[in-house]
């Protein structure tokens, strides 16, 4: 597809899009201008509201720290500048942990999507002893609230050497019993005369998974591995617990655990949050369809 | 969710059967040995594999193993790990910080579910109307929920901030008294739940806007030819279809927020005075601060238990459903 065809096709989905929305306009509050005006309102006031906290952030960040000391003002007087920005990427590790928290998420998402299809599948599409005992013990794990493992978790990763390691905050976080039963119920829908037919052809249980099982499921992988990304860039408790030197912690950690040197820095700290949150700030408007769409449908922990 | 049956190819000789619901059972039969080609398929096991060692290792074991310290008075030190029976559990029962920090866990829980409930529901409600700027009022909902708690927290901290902070001084711009925000034992709690729904109301957003697409049109409709009123399509239609996820929101979110930490954590520090504490954080501080690891253990499973009840009553309805 040319990029003139793309921008046309983007052009007739948005027209589309704009008419359906107005359809569900008369749809749900009808046609009185009032309503309308009065719904619209309210939605400016509560993204306003939303949005305020992230935007006083930001405008302190590009402050002088001499004036974000000094009583609120929206408009900086003493003028814009990107010192706080400056002081923050040279004096701090913030690029370190932003760095360790892709990694720690990325092989966290990696991990969980990869072990839970593969369990999924097996209790979906295969037979083998003890698979009921085994789908019975993960649905009670599924109510094993993690935070309250912590004490054992710790001492167990001391005695394995896992402490200040990636390892140590990884591998913790990619048990996730919610996910693969969320997999199995998509794979319980794939026909069995599509595996059994492939099957029949000679193809071992290894080519049904990869070539066949995983395809059909791209939209839910997706979806799944959206919503431990999230949750594991976020995650603040565990890593928390498991490391000590700063080289190891991940940004939610050493954001909040190593205090600069100096005393309280507010335009500092306000240029450090900005910078945290911009990654996933940017996938999210990137991605946003999908990403709505991935929270909403695993979200709900398969229900 | 379902993958459609259509333009699969059944086997010669075999009618296509229903889709797999009862896996083993159905599918092709081998004339030879009478068992289905799945059943034949013996690596089932091989898969499920690397799932059950890690969770075997870092679930199984550790919650074994966390209340076998709960019956000892082991250490962080490394010293001690006698049997003392139930000694920790009884301290825990008769411990004022134990009821104190369940008590902060429960209130928290109540004032940030209700809100968290009824503004998402509002939210959902007024974007579903289809009216413009979509985009915008999906990413000012949700994005907050993208902010790890440490963002979180130092933008919040620094809304709260006494007389320099945004609240503060637009109070004293309105010639009221500043508040203690975060420092007033009878505000803090109230700071910590708007600050959480703030933070987490997109994701019960989103899940109710789902829910909101899924009603079919055709009810909407139908009730706009029978002369129904927005308010009357609202409170017929809209609402009775939302009872479901509701139900489910609800548990969810009472679930999530009994096991607050982090923004307490970083915002108080379970402060002032301990009046915000959630047992959570009593767990780390016995643990890993006065490092009391088989005290800790116990008071995990005894908020163990809380947790279990709510968690038992999510699964009572949706396997009523099923």
């Amino acid at each position: 597809m040319s990029v003139a065809e793309l921008v046309a096709d983007r052009r007739t989905r948005a027209q589309q899009e704009r008419a359906e929305n107005r359809a569900l306009t008369k749809l749900t509050i009808g046609p009185s201008p009032w309503v309308r005006v009065a719904s619209l309102a309210a939605l400016v006031v509560l993204a306003a509201l939303w949005l305020l906290p992230v935007a006083w952030g930001a405008v302190t960040s590009f402050k002088q720290e001499a004036e974000a000391a000094l009583p609120a003002s929206w408009w900086p007087t003493m003028g814009w500048t990107l010192d706080a920005y400056q002081q923050v990427l040279s004096n701090s590790d913030l690029l370190i942990w932003m760095w360790n928290s892709l990694v720690v998420a990325g092989l966290v998402t990696l991990l969980t999507v990869l072990i839970s299809a593969m369990a999924a599948f097996a209790f979906s599409q295969t037979v083998f002893k003890g698979r009921s005992l085994l789908q019975w013990l993960t649905i009670a794990s599924i109510m094993m609230p993690g935070q309250i493992l912590i004490v054992p978790l710790f001492r167990q990763m001391q005695v394995m050497g896992l402490v200040d390691t990636f390892a140590g905050i990884v591998l913790p976080q990619i048990v996730a019993p919610v996910m693969v039963f969320i997999l199995k119920r998509f794979f319980d829908a794939i026909p069995s005369e599509l595996l059994d037919a492939a099957r029949i052809d000679g193809a071992g249980t290894w080519r049904l998974f990869w070539t066949i099982v995983l395809p059909l499921s791209r939209s839910i992988l997706v979806a799944v591995a959206i919503f431990v990304f999230i949750g594991a860039w976020n995650n603040f408790l565990w890593p928390f617990i498991v490391t000590t030197d700063p080289q190891f912690m991940t940004l939610p950690v050493g954001l909040s655990t190593v205090k600069n040197a100096y005393g309280v820095q507010y335009a500092q700290n306000m240029a450090s949050a900005m910078i945290a949150a911009l990654p996933l700030l940017v996938v999210f408007m990137l991605f946003q369809r999908r990403i709505v769409q991935g929270v909403a449908t695993t979200g709900m922990g398969g229900q | 969710m379902t993958v459609s049956n259509a333009g699969v190819t059944a086997p010669p000789g075999k009618a296509p059967s229903d889709p797999k619901r009862s896996p083993g059972r159905s599918g092709t039969r081998s004339a030879a040995t009478g068992k289905s080609l799945r059943e034949r398929d013996r690596s089932g096991y091989l898969f499920v594999a690397p799932f059950a060692v890690a969770t075997g290792l870092f679930l199984l074991l550790p919650t074994l193993y966390g209340l076998w310290m709960s019956f000892t008075n082991q250490s962080l030190t490394g010293t001690g790990s006698e049997f003392i029976g139930f000694a920790n559990y009884a301290e825990a029962f008769s411990d004022p910080q134990v009821w104190q920090t369940l008590w902060h866990t429960v209130w928290f829980t109540v004032l940030s579910t209700i809100p968290l409930v009824v503004v998402a529901l509002v939210m959902a409600l007024l974007v579903h109307t289809g009216l413009p700027g979509q985009w915008v009022w999906r990413m000012s909902f949700f994005a907050p929920y993208l902010l790890t708690s440490a963002v979180v927290s130092a933008l919040s901290s620094w809304l709260f901030q006494p007389d320099i902070g945004l609240l503060d001084t637009w109070f004293a711009a309105l010639g009221l008294q500043p508040v203690g925000w975060l420092t007033d034992e009878n505000v803090a709690m109230f700071s910590i739940a708007a600050v959480t729904v703030w933070w987490t109301v997109g994701f019960n957003f989103l899940l109710y806007l789902a829910a909101l697409q899924g009603i079919p049109q055709q009810q909407y409709e139908a009730a706009t030819i029978d002369g129904a009123g927005g308010w009357r399509r609202l409170f017929s239609i809209t609402l009775p279809q939302l009872r479901t996820i509701t139900g489910v929101i609800v548990v969810l979110q009472l679930l999530a927020s009994l096991k607050v930490f982090d923004q307490i954590y970083l915002l108080t520090a379970g402060g002032p005075n301990g009046s915000t504490r959630p047992i959570l954080e009593y767990v780390y501080d016995t643990g890993f601060t006065n490092y009391r690891l088989g005290y800790a253990s116990a008071i995990s499973y005894v908020f163990f238990a809380l947790i279990l009840v709510f968690a038992l009553v999510r699964l009572l309805p949706s396997r009523k459903e099923a």
